[in-house]
C-alpha cells in the first residue's frame, strides 16, 4: 500500500488542532474527577450509613454501565433538565462523573491499605475518625493511590475519544473530519493513534517520577 | 476470685466492673472487677489468650465490651449521663488515657516530633508553636532530643516506643495503659523502654501495664493481677505473688520464668 504524504502533511496540524481540545477536556475532567473521586473517597468511611450506601450506589453504577452511555445520558439528559451544555462540557461532565466513580473506588482503598494500628493509634490520643482519616489516613495512602490512579488517567484520555459521538471537536473527531474530505483512513487513524500514544506515554512517564518521589514509609 | 479492695483505701483513679467480652461464642473477658488507685502500678501477666490485651482495650474502648462498666475518676468511658457517648465525646475521653501498643504504631508520615505534637496541635487545640514546644518537652523526657526529625522507618524499636510513650505523655493522661510495650523489641533494646516506664512510675504516674517482663513487675508494681482464660486468678503484690503464689495456675506459669 501506498502512503499518501501529502494528507499526513495536510493532516498533522489538523490533528494538533483536536489534540490541543483533547488535552483540555482530559485536564479538565481529571481535575473534576480527582475532586469528586476524594470526596466520594472519605465519603466511603462515614459514619452515615445513607452516605455510604449512595456512594456504593453511585461508584456501582458507574462501574456497571458502558462510558458511552454515561456520554449519552449527559448529553441528551441534561437539556430535559433545563441545563444546557456545548458537547465540549456535557463530554467533560460525563468524563469527570466516570472519572469520580473510579477514582472515589481508588481513594477507598488506598486508605484501606494504611494498617489498621495506624488508625487504633490516632483514636489512643483522642481523634475522632474524620481527624484520623484526614490527619492520619488519607497522607499513607497517597502513595498507593498513584498507581491506579495514573491508569484511570490513562483509561480517561482514552474514553475522551467516544466524545466524537457527541461531535466534541477533539483529537479523534478531528480526524474523521479528514478522512471524510479525503477518504485516508489508514494514514489519519494510524496517526491519531501516534498521537494518542505520546499523550500517554508522557502521563504514565510523569507518574512513575512522581511515584518515585512519593516517600516509602 | 472476688477483686481486693483498693490498697491504702484511696479512690480509685480506674475502675473496672463486671467487664465481659465475647469473640463469638468464645469469652475473652468473663466479668472483670479491678481497680486502680492514683499513683498506682498495676501489672498484669498471664498466659498469651488470656484475655489481657483485650481488658486493655476495652478500658479506652478501641474494643466494645459485651458488658460490664470502665470508670475513669468519675466518668465512666463510652457513656456521657448514662447514654451511650458519642464519638467526639469518647474522642475525648481516650485522649486522657495514654495508651502504648505492643507494636508502636508511630504515625509513619510523620517525624518523631510531629508524631508528638500532632495531638497537642490537633486534638488539644494549641498553635503549631506550642505543640511543637509540648513534644519537644517530652522528647527530651524519653531521651530522644536528638532524634525528634528523624521519622520512624530510621529509629529503632526502642526508640521507637519512647517516642510513643512521648506521644501518649504529651496528651497529659491521667491514667497510662501499656499493651506489651517491650514484646516487640530485641532484647538490648529492652532496658531503655522499661527505664522510662519505671522513671514515670517513680514519678507518681498511674499505670496499668501488661507485660511479660517479671523482673519489672517485681521492682516497679504495686500490685500484680494473674489472669488467666478471661479471668483474674490471683492479685496480690509482686513480692507475695512472686514467692509465694497461692493458685496452682500461678504458679505453673511463673514457672516458666522463674529458673
Amino acid at each position: 500500500m501506498t502512503i499518501d504524504w501529502a494528507i499526513v502533511e495536510l493532516a498533522i496540524p489538523l490533528l494538533f488542532a483536536g489534540l490541543y481540545t483533547t488535552v483540555r477536556i482530559c485536564l479538565l475532567s481529571i481535575v473534576l474527577g480527582a475532586v469528586l473521586g476524594f470526596v466520594l473517597g472519605l465519603a466511603a468511611f462515614s459514619r452515615s450509613a445513607v452516605v455510604r450506601w449512595s456512594v456504593r450506589g453511585y461508584v456501582d453504577f458507574i462501574r456497571g454501565t458502558p462510558i458511552l452511555i454515561q456520554i449519552f445520558l449527559v448529553y441528551f439528559a441534561l437539556p430535559g433538565l433545563g441545563i444546557n451544555l456545548s458537547e465540549f462540557w456535557a463530554g467533560v461532565v460525563a468524563l469527570s462523573l466516570n472519572a469520580g466513580g473510579f477514582i472515589g473506588e481508588i481513594v477507598r482503598a488506598g486508605i484501606n491499605s494504611v494498617e489498621r494500628g495506624q488508625s487504633e493509634a490516632a483514636k489512643s490520643i483522642g481523634m475522632t475518625g474524620r481527624q484520623v482519616l484526614i490527619y492520619i489516613l488519607l497522607p499513607q495512602a497517597m502513595r498507593p493511590i498513584v498507581p491506579p490512579l495514573t491508569n484511570e488517567l490513562v483509561n480517561l484520555i482514552k474514553g475522551s475519544a467516544l466524545l466524537s459521538v457527541i461531535s466534541v471537536y477533539e483529537l479523534t473527531r478531528a480526524g474523521q473530519a479528514i478522512i471524510s474530505t479525503h477518504f485516508v483512513p489508514f494514514e489519519i487513524y494510524f496517526l491519531i493513534a501516534l498521537y494518542y500514544y505520546v499523550v500517554i506515554s508522557a502521563v504514565a512517564y510523569l507518574s512513575r517520577l512522581l511515584e518515585r518521589r512519593l516517600p516509602v514509609w | 476470685m472476688v477483686a481486693v479492695a483498693a490498697p491504702n483505701g484511696a479512690t480509685p483513679l480506674l475502675a473496672v466492673r463486671g467487664l465481659t467480652k465475647r469473640f463469638g461464642n468464645r469469652v475473652v473477658l468473663d466479668g472483670i472487677d479491678l481497680t486502680v488507685t492514683p499513683h498506682e502500678t498495676l501489672v498484669v501477666i498471664g498466659p498469651s489468650g488470656s484475655g489481657k490485651t483485650t481488658l486493655l482495650r476495652c478500658i479506652n474502648r478501641l474494643e466494645q465490651p459485651d458488658a460490664g462498666t470502665v470508670a475513669v475518676g468519675d466518668e465512666r468511658i463510652g457513656e456521657r449521663d448514662g447514654r451511650p457517648a458519642s464519638e467526639t465525646y469518647l474522642a475525648r475521653q481516650r485522649s486522657r488515657i495514654g495508651f502504648v501498643f505492643q507494636r508502636f504504631n508511630l504515625f509513619s508520615h510523620l517525624t518523631a516530633l510531629d508524631n508528638v505534637a500532632i495531638g497537642p496541635r490537633r486534638v488539644l487545640g494549641h498553635a503549631r508553636r506550642a505543640a511543637r514546644e509540648i513534644a519537644a518537652a517530652q522528647l527530651e523526657r524519653v531521651f530522644l532530643a536528638e532524634h525528634m526529625d528523624k521519622r520512624p522507618s530510621q529509629l529503632s524499636g526502642g526508640q521507637q516506643q519512647r517516642v510513643a510513650i512521648a506521644r501518649a505523655l504529651a496528651m497529659d493522661p491521667q491514667l497510662f495503659l501499656f499493651d506489651e510495650p517491650t514484646s516487640a523489641l530485641d532484647p538490648e533494646l529492652v532496658a531503655e523502654v522499661l527505664d522510662v516506664m519505671r522513671d514515670l512510675a517513680r514519678g507518681g504516674m498511674t499505670m496499668m501495664v501488661v507485660t511479660h517482663e517479671m523482673s519489672f513487675a517485681r521492682q516497679v508494681a504495686h500490685r500484680v493481677i494473674f489472669m488467666d482464660a478471661g479471668a483474674i486468678v490471683e492479685e496480690r503484690p509482686p513480692e507475695e505473688i512472686f514467692t509465694a503464689p497461692r493458685e496452682e495456675r500461678t504458679r505453673r506459669f511463673l514457672a516458666h520464668f522463674l529458673r
